[in-house]
């Protein structure tokens, strides 16, 4: 786990309910948190916390209270946030994860189109090509950074395809995604001051405004996330409202970036803990997708959606106010064994393997979620064609975010197969 | 006996028997008809079951949730449902489902 010196594991087990930290982004970090999780779901499954960097929050750790939760949105609001931290008043993306019905559906449907598997499809030919320019181009032999040369890049790439955004300006995707996802007051102070995050989000509108225009009517035969929302009535003037084309795109920049380049990191660190897994999929390329969907539940790489109560309401026994925030810890409902048999096994030939909450329920359920799936379908189909071994030479390096769960570090090797 | 026919997004029909107490969307698993995706397992919480009842007696409406996960459906139509929601009951009429050109 390498722990830095002075810094230890909590007592989880022996500390008193109302003492346990539902808040440290450490317990991802250096990946502690199953003890609390479990405790909480035995013990507290709906939990208060008075206090803590995000100010005072409930946590709601069984799966089926998550599910129950979710499919009462009247009660349990997506406004103003579903980030433990308010928005500031002074930057409002209209975003509609961040809007109830019926507002919220009116947006999505407006949107869905541009990740439809029709347009999917149209995608998948031009991914695949960049995964196989990404896989060719790594080392052989010698331990290089999975994270920086796979994940990071390959989402990069994937992102800039998407927008056919400028190919020699694409790390900026990255960087926007990173920033809004790192106030400081949720990565035990390592992320960004908010004066920095505003003004890069206003550097990202402004680029993507210039696409627009620029795209607009130019007559070319191309297709990419900008164009298919001009193409649609129901977005061919988002441009004219600002905060609306913004929060469109940040939820499309954000939605598919950490997440998916988590996944294909926790890929290769699950296929290394479960070696017998990793025989099975070599044997039968068809388990590929089951194993995508096993990977995305074993790694959960959103922890948490927060809620906001609407009035006073009770939940198994406990009294929650109205105005109160209210955590939902998918991570938590996905290691629930009431729901999930055998959760701490990763095994992709799971029965029902897409019943998990990594993509959320209801409503709000992930949008992306085909699109993710496709992309790390695509990698492990090229990556298992090519690589004979794929090996985890170093401990792993953790995010230290509560909103995320990934990886900054992850030292592999590969060996190619000899043709 | 309730006969149950799929017709796929290319007019290709399917016709299988129902079982009282499986939902629609159980019974075309239950017999490999491809088209329904069911992430979520049968609780109207993902949305990815969206089929057409083309024919069929009256069923029982759509409760809240039902309509809620049917409200983010872009392709959505006067007679969308979720399969599972349908559930074969004793002496139901025969019924015809057509299914999307996709679930998302
Ligand atoms: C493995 C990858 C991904 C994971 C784990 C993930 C997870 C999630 C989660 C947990 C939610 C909230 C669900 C809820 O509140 O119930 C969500 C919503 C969303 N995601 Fe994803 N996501 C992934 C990939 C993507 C991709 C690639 C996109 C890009 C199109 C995307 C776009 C969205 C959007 C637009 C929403 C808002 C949906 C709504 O509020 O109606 N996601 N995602
Ligand atoms: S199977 Fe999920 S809504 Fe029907």
């Amino acid at each position: 786990m390498n722990m830095p010196m002075g810094t230890s594991v909590p007592d989880y087990r022996g500390m008193s309910l109302e003492d346990l930290d539902v808040s440290d982004p450490r317990m991802f970090q250096y990946d502690y948190w199953h003890e609390l999780f479990a405790r909480l779901r035995e013990e507290c499954p709906i939990h208060y916390q008075p206090d803590s960097p995000a100010g005072p929050f409930w946590s709601v750790t069984r799966y089926e209270d998550i599910v129950a939760i979710e499919r009462d949105t009247e009660t349990f609001s997506s406004e103003p946030s579903i980030a433990i931290i308010d928005p500031e008043p002074d930057m409002i993306l209209k975003m509609f994860i961040a809007m109830d019905p019926p507002e919220h559906d009116d947006q999505r449907r407006a949107v869905h189109h541009v990740v439809a598997p029709r347009n999917l499809q149209e995608f998948e030919a031009l991914i695949r090509e960049r995964t196989i320019e990404v896989l060719d181009s790594l080392p052989e032999d010698e331990p290089f950074d999975w994270v920086k040369l796979v994940s990071r890049d390959l989402t990069t790439k994937m992102l800039a395809t998407l927008f056919d955004f400028p190919w020699e300006e694409r790390n900026k995707l990255t960087k926007w995604s990173d920033m809004f996802t790192s106030d400081v007051r949720i990565t035990a102070g390592e992320g960004y001051a908010r004066e920095v995050i505003i003004e890069h989000i206003t550097a990202c509108l402004q680029r993507f405004t210039e696409l627009w225009h620029e795209r607009k009517g130019d007559g070319k035969e191309a297709f990419d996330l900008i164009r298919l929302l001009q193409a649609d009535p129901n977005t061919e003037n988002m441009v004219d409202d600002p905060l609306t084309y913004m929060g469109n795109i940040m939820l499309l920049i954000v939605g598919g970036n950490d997440t998916t380049r988590n996944s294909m990191s926790g890929g290769v660190v699950f296929l290394n803990q479960f070696p017998g897994e990793m025989a099975k999929v070599r044997q039968n390329p068809d388990l590929i997708p089951s194993m995508v969907s096993e990977i995305i539940r074993y790694q959960t790489p959103l922890p948490h959606m927060r809620r906001t109560t609407t009035r006073d309401v009770e939940l198994n026994g406990r009294k929650i106010a109205k105005g109160e925030k209210v955590v939902l810890w998918f991570v938590s409902g996905n290691y629930d064994d009431a729901v999930i048999e055998r959760p701490n096994d990763f095994w992709i030939e799971r029965p029902s393997v897409r019943n998990h909450l990594s993509f959320g329920a209801g409503i709000h359920r992930c949008m992306g979620n085909r699109l993710a799936e496709m992309q790390l379908r695509i990698l492990w189909e090229e990556a298992l064609q090519r690589f004979e071994t794929i090996e985890v030479v170093g401990e792993p390096k953790r995010t230290c975010n509560l909103f995320i769960r990934g990886f900054t570090e992850l030292p592999v090797k590969v060996g190619r197969f000899q043709s | 006996m309730t006969v149950i026919t799929f017709i796929q997004h290319d007019g290709s029909e399917r016709m299988v028997d129902g079982d009282v107490g499986l939902s629609l969307m159980e019974t075309a698993l239950k017999h490999d008809v491809p088209g329904i995706d069911a992430d979520c397992g049968g609780g109207a919480i993902c949305g990815t079951c969206h089929c057409f009842v083309e024919v069929s007696d009256d069923l029982p409406a759509p409760d809240s949730q039902e309509t809620a996960m049917l409200g983010l459906r872009p392709d959505r139509a006067d007679n969308s449902r979720l399969a599972c929601q349908i559930m074969v009951s004793d002496g139901m009429a025969d019924i015809t489902v057509r299914l999307p050109e996709f679930q998302m």
